[in-house]
């Protein structure tokens, strides 16, 4: 294992980490996308570009767009709901 | 279950998992040491056969294309799935989230730009370089997601009507399933490959993979974008309850 590897692997472990402790999702959404960049470092390191690049638009567009509208909708609805306590 | 207790029983179902994770990592090969059949069969066939220098790309889209035509029917069906669940009747709807610094909408012009191309030419190239379809796609729907985030809901509704964007996500996986026939006619199986396979490294190689590349890009990019519109939609305040001071909810 060349000294590139280790890095990148503790990086990701690191990464992976950092996106669990984080408590609030709409955070977690972003920390996940940084996390997300890291893995496609390690995989270009392992010199698989194709899964790097998949990895690149999943992790910076599709997933977090996927869990902050998703996020969004959720938060929305909960307001709602305390309003008409509220009323 | 006291703090306590459930710490035990982390403690004891981590130790047990770790174990596992190591013996199942030990037991890996090296990197760079790989030898299965499949891997190297494909390697020593798809680029003489095919002439296409992705080898992914060919594995994916000829070989056993049948497997991606199942993968794009299931992100057509799921993205059907949430179009349906959202769904609402009230249409009347204003945008509350313009955009109004300069240097921030000049920047998001030229980054829906960059992307548009990246995204154009990740599916274009697909066949010669790393990339393809699905890759290509999803850059596409992030350089017309970005007009919603540099610009507003308005520009990115006049930019991306929502029936014209259902009829491309179908188009798309329709085209997929209809490439298959055509295989069906011209070369005996379904998606089989039907083109002459033209010169490897150039734009005119592998037979009919680009085709199939480009019918999973839009496929693709579209699905994304009536996700993102649906939920878009849900999001937006009915023109009634709005007013500039309590801007959006």
């Amino acid at each position: 294992m060349i000294p590139l590897q280790v890095v990148s692997i503790v990086l990701v472990g690191a990464g992976a980490l950092a996106v669990v402790l984080q408590r609030d999702p709409l955070r977690q959404a972003i920390v996940n996308s940084v996390y997300a960049l890291l893995l496609v470092v390690l995989f270009m390191i392992y010199q698989a570009p194709d899964v790097a690049l998949s990895m690149l638009v999943v992790g910076s567009i599709a997933y977090p767009l996927v869990l902050m509208v998703a996020i969004m909708r959720v938060r929305d609805r909960g307001e709602e709901t305390t309003d008409r306590t509220g009323r | 279950m006291t703090p306590r207790a459930r710490m035990v029983g982390f403690l004891f179902a981590g130790a047990g998992f770790a174990a596992l994770m190591f013996w199942g990592l030990v037991g890996l090969p090296d990197f760079g040491h790989y030898h299965w059949p499949y891997g190297n069969a494909l390697n020593a066939i798809a680029t003489p056969e095919r002439h296409t220098t992705n080898v992914v790309g060919a594995t994916v889209f000829d070989y056993r294309g049948l497997d991606t035509l199942g993968e794009e029917f299931i992100l057509f069906a799921s993205v059907v799935g949430v179009a349906l669940l959202l769904r609402k009747d009230d249409q009347a709807r204003v945008p509350p989230d313009v955009v109004r610094s300069d240097p921030i909408r000049a920047l998001g012009v030229l980054g829906v730009l960059l992307l548009f191309v990246l995204g154009l030419w990740v599916v274009a190239f697909g066949i010669v370089t790393p990339g393809g379809g699905f890759q290509g796609g999803v850059a596409l729907a992030g350089a017309f997601l970005l007009v919603y985030v540099v610009g507003g809901y308005r520009q990115y509704h006049e930019l991306l009507p929502h029936s014209p964007l259902e009829m491309t996500e179908a188009a798309g996986a329709g085209a997929f399933a209809v490439l298959g026939f055509v295989g069906l006619a011209y070369a005996g199986a379904y998606l089989g490959n039907f083109l002459g396979i033209g010169n490897a490294g150039s734009l005119y190689s592998g037979g009919s993979i680009p085709l199939l590349n480009w019918a999973t890009g839009i496929e693709v990019c579209a699905a994304l974008l009536v996700l993102f519109s649906e939920f878009l939609k849900v999001y937006m305040v009915p023109a009634a309850e709005w007013t500039p001071e309590k801007g959006p909810r």
